[in-house]
């Protein structure tokens, strides 16, 4: 018997099948809610699988019932998931522990709090092998190294005697990839593996991931809310909502042409580094656990949505592209158009505007003197965590302030609101009105001018207080309003964020995210602020949810023309919202100037770096992973505070002398020892020599 | 969900329909019903019991010595031919009385020192907390033995004894919560936009540290019902012939092996309260969104 040479498509044997799988829970009044319904769904071998899916809509449980594993109070109300032919609920325990962590490994979301901290990094894994593979004893120290070098992480000899709390977190996250690799797994259940890391970070963990499902043949199972970081890994993309699969088929076929109305809705609410304008938010909010009726679960948000739908439940059906779709309608939403934004583009600021605030020369720093120096009278010779920091904010802008985990722009932000003092430097408000940097020794209507708006609305609504208590309270304290007069306002207030008056009496926490954030921006809007300090506003909240509290922010600025300074990571969500935009590394400005210019040609090599690193929803685009992803500890005190990690490093002036800030005419600064025009003539080559089709990067303008 | 419509804009809810939320949901659980209900029984059973006990709780007979249940003596007689139905059902007045009055004052102390604490932090604070641990680490039983011995064994001085030495614990509870709540946004959005500092302690921190309070408080009175007990039962507690389920206790030891019911009426009494404490302990924690399981006290 010869054997066949040529690689004919040898149909893929199923590795994980799911049939009519319905998880769900008994509620305290007893009725049964279900969290997946009747979901079917195979995985092959060697495949890799997107789940993609907002909160609440059931992939994780999806994801861990994969392994038999239920999450406390939930049971399986219908059908079974089963691995390599065994039914997963129905094995003993000792044999659900041969499957999982050997064949069918997990790796969760937040590795530092997966990895033991009192145990060696080599011993973990050491744990792991023992556990899962059939190596011999001695034999192990050779191959944790081996994992370790095959996650990419760097000096894997010295790496083992480590401790957890020494890496970084992308470094954990390689480590627990390490361990997860130590049974040598047919497949791999991957739980928001990137979120929360570095936008630099997390490409590179994602670019490890897919080499690794090329070279060993791995499936993958990738669950994530994040449609850019599933794009870059999956074969096949498997869209969720309210515990249905709504979606699903090949990746290029999903975020192309999805023929749900769920899906386009999802990847249109998606900021896009090439898009200067707000993405298309979703209306509505999903329903919760048994809050669908007969109907479509969607058919409440769905803009197509007519009588069938709300009367019949869809089912799974076969639509154009080979996708697999839960739509009535699925012909027609293959023929509409991608929805597309529907904002002008921004009218650029004058540079003539004057400003609401100015920062001149600010630094911060958090080391506090010690006891010796505080006795000898002497000041902390600390490099400073923020140095040399001079932005001035015009009068109606959107200033975008980027930075990866580190970079200080929170701490930006703190001081301007006077939670923390300032080493050095000056703020001043409004024309020439000095501010102080302590909060309390400002006046009142200093203070009512300048709000803030946090990351989590969570942490910054009083549980304990009904909406109507977090509003009255800034509306009390500046104005001074009681009774009818308050009540009225904080009517008014709700109506503007696009939330009712019955919203009052009730609790923070009988609030979705989206609707907690939507109170928050009221609570600073009710002091009719110049100035709102927007610190990470929309990074807990789901994609659809963000285009909706960005598009609220944006409405807001029109009518009443504040002035935002809006910190982000996400490179995207900067760009469909601000005019000019600063880029902080480690405290310290890289670059700064008109959005249109900071993210066209020539950049500031960190800008480069990130820009090159942005994960978009598109499966022809490839993030340009230029610089490493090691952290840093601590700010350098001489010379350009990128110069450990800039691609483009030119030798010891760096380390040396502090780069000049070369400026164009129209207010756009590098600070850079390579001059501009040669910045400008190797990026546009190295990017001519990356994919010519890349729309991540706009042409340089000159 | 409760109506909770028609309050005044702003206003906080009343007290009394923040209560009866908070005991629905206790009481919606079967655990929190149970300990619930046995507390309320026991809080029935002290101020009403001496209007229907069957037998005067100190009438000696020589004639009825140590007999067993019986249709006229439910739980038989102890040693000194007294009823002990109706001595168990009077053994828990004393010690309700001065644990439900000393349990206020330890977490009132102690908790307005814990936030305190954790408010001003720095230096003073570790100072502060070292003088906390040492008296921690003295061995209470001891130290109150020697109170008693100093000042008597009155409910007068019980109460301010008991109520000292259980409020240490609750510093340490009360400065954590309070470092907790401190470090949140919403804290840091009220010192943002320019609160005053009592206006942030009383509105923002001290609903959320309260709850914590109360939870702990149900698990100091707990504690301190065994430790009431405990000096009884040593004899440094209620003095014969007044009924105490700790003195009860003691008195029967001697003829555990032939009348165990005289011991074990008062055990029943001691434990069932206790138990419904904690069970009603773990449910108001739950109801209040804290739970015991995850933050280990101490």
């Amino acid at each position: 018997m010869t054997a066949p040479v040529t690689t004919a498509p040898v149909s893929p044997a199923p590795l994980i099948e799911i049939e009519d799988l319905s998880i769900g829970f008994t509620s305290r009044s007893g009725a049964t809610l279900p969290i997946l319904r009747n979901i079917d769904l195979t995985i092959n071998e060697g495949e890799t699988v997107g789940l993609v899916g907002e909160s609440g809509s059931g992939k994780s449980t999806l994801a861990l019932a994969m392994m038999g594993y239920l999450k406390g109070g939930l049971r399986v109300l219908n059908g079974a998931t089963s691995f390599r032919d065994r039914n997963t609920f129905e094995l003993s325990t000792q044999e659900l522990e041969q499957i999982r962590g050997g064949e069918l490994a997990l790796i969760p979301q937040n590795a530092g709090q997966s990895l033991t901290p009192t145990l060696r990094i080599g011993a973990q894994i050491g744990e792991a092998l023992k556990l899962h593979s059939r190596i011999e004893e001695a034999d192990c120290p050779a191959r944790v190294i081996e994992l370790l070098s095959q996650v990419r992480l760097p000096d894997p000899e010295q790496l083992v005697e480590r401790y957890p709390h020494e890496l970084s977190g992308g470094q954990q996250q390689r480590v627990a990839i390490a361990m997860a690799l130590a049974g040598e797994p047919d497949a791999l259940l991957l739980d928001e593996p990137t979120t929360g890391l570095d936008v630099t970070t997390q490409a590179h963990v994602l670019e490890l991931l897919r080499d690794l499902a090329a070279n060993t043949g791995t499936a993958m199972v990738y669950v994530s809310h994040d449609l850019g970081a599933i794009a870059r890994v999956s074969d096949r993309i498997v869209v969720m909502y309210a515990g249905e699969i709504v979606l699903e088929g090949n990746s290029r076929q999903v975020l192309r042409t999805p023929v749900h109305p769920y899906a386009r809705g999802l990847l249109a609410s998606i900021p896009k580094l090439a898009d200067a304008r707000l993405p298309v938010a979703m209306d509505g909010r999903p329903p919760s656990p048994g809050g669908t009726g007969a109907g479509c679960a969607f058919a409440d948000r769905c803009a197509l949505a007519e009588a069938r739908c709300r009367a019949e439940q869809p089912l799974l059906q076969k639509a154009q592209g080979g996708q697999t779709v839960r739509c009535h309608l699925q012909e027609e939403v293959a023929h509409l158009a991608m929805p597309a934004s529907a904002t002008a583009e921004r009218t650029s600021i004058p540079d003539r505007t004057p400003s609401v605030l100015d920062l001149d020369d600010v630094a911060i720093s958090y080391a506090r003197p010690g006891l010796l120096d505080q006795i000898l009278g002497r000041q902390s010779n600390a490099t400073p965590t923020v140095d040399n920091i001079s932005i001035a904010i015009r009068k109606g802008e959107t200033i975008g302030l980027i930075g990866e985990s580190g970079s200080g722009k929170s701490t930006i932000l703190k001081a301007i609101a006077g939670l923390l003092p300032t080493k050095n430097g000056k703020i001043t408000f409004g024309s020439n009105e000095a501010l102080h940097s302590n909060v309390d020794k400002r006046s009142n209507d200093q203070l009512r001018r300048i709000q803030l708006i946090f990351q989590n609305p969570d942490d910054s609504l009083n549980p304990r207080h009904t909406i109507a208590e977090i509003l009255a309270q800034p509306l009390r304290l500046y104005f001074g309003l009681t009774g009818d007069d308050l009540r009225a306002r904080s009517e008014e207030l709700l109506e503007r964020v696009r939330l009712g008056a019955h919203y009052l009496e009730r609790l923070p926490s009988q609030l979705s995210g989206g609707e907690k954030q939507r109170v928050a921006v009221a609570r600073a809007f009710a002091a009719d602020p110049e100035l709102v300090l927007c610190d990470e506003v929309t990074s807990a909240l789901d994609v659809s949810v963000q285009a909706a509290v960005l598009e609220l922010l944006k409405q807001l600025q029109e009518d009443q023309g504040t002035t935002y300074l809006f910190v982000s990571h996400d490179l995207a969500v900067v760009r469909a919202l601000a005019d000019r935009v600063a880029v902080l590394y480690q405290g310290r400005l890289c670059e700064i100037g008109p959005a249109e210019r900071v993210y066209a040609l020539p950049s500031h090599p960190y800008t480069e770096v990130l820009l090159g690193a942005v994960l978009e929803p598109d499966p022809d685009t490839a993030p340009v992973l230029t610089a490493e992803d090691v952290v840093e500890l601590s700010p350098v005190a001489n010379g350009c505070s990128f110069q450990r990690r800039c691609p483009r490093r030119l030798g010891a002036i760096c380390d040396s002398t502090t780069p000049p800030l070369q400026s164009d005419d129209k207010g756009h600064a590098i600070r850079c020892h390579i001059p501009r025009e040669e910045l400008l003539a190797l990026q546009s080559q190295d990017h001519a020599q990356g994919d010519a089709t890349s729309p991540r990067l706009t042409q340089p303008g000159l | 969900m409760t109506s909770l419509s028609d309050t005044a804009v702003a206003g906080q809810k009343p007290l009394l329909v923040r209560a009866a939320v908070v005991i629905g949901d206790i009481v919606s659980r079967p655990s929190g019903l149970i300990g619930f209900g046995l507390v309320v029984l026991h809080i029935f059973l002290a101020i009403a019991s001496p209007f229907f006990v069957p037998y005067d709780y100190k009438e000696v007979s020589a004639q009825l010595m140590l007999q067993a249940p019986s249709a006229e003596h439910w739980f038989g007689t102890d040693h000194l031919g007294r009823d002990i139905f109706t001595r168990t059902l009077l053994g828990g007045r004393e010690a309700l009385m001065v644990t439900a009055i000393a349990t206020p004052i330890a977490v009132t102390w102690g908790g307005f020192l814990g936030v305190l604490f954790g408010l001003l932090g720095g230096r003073f604070d570790d100072v502060l907390m070292r003088v906390v641990d040492a008296f921690l680490s003295l061995p209470w039983i001891l130290v109150m033995l020697l109170a008693v011995v100093i000042f008597g064994s009155s409910s007068q001085v019980l109460i301010p004894t008991l109520g000292f030495f259980y409020g240490i614990p609750v510093i340490r509870i009360a400065r954590a919560a309070t470092h907790d709540v401190v470090a949140r946004d919403f804290v840091v959005a009220a010192r943002a936009r320019g609160q005053r500092k009592m206006t942030i302690i009383g509105r923002e921190l001290l609903p959320n540290v309260l709850d914590v309070l109360m939870v702990e408080g149900a698990m100091r009175w707990s504690w301190m019902l065994l430790a009431f007990s405990s000096l009884s039962f040593l004899g440094f507690g209620v003095s014969p012939p007044t009924p105490d389920w700790g003195l009860m206790i003691s008195d029967s030891r001697g003829f555990m092996s032939f009348a165990p019911w005289a011991a074990l009426a008062p055990v029943v009494g001691l434990s069932s309260l206790i138990i419904g404490i904690n069970l009603t302990a773990d449910a108001l924690a739950k109801a209040m969104g804290i739970d015991r399981a995850q933050k280990a006290p101490l």
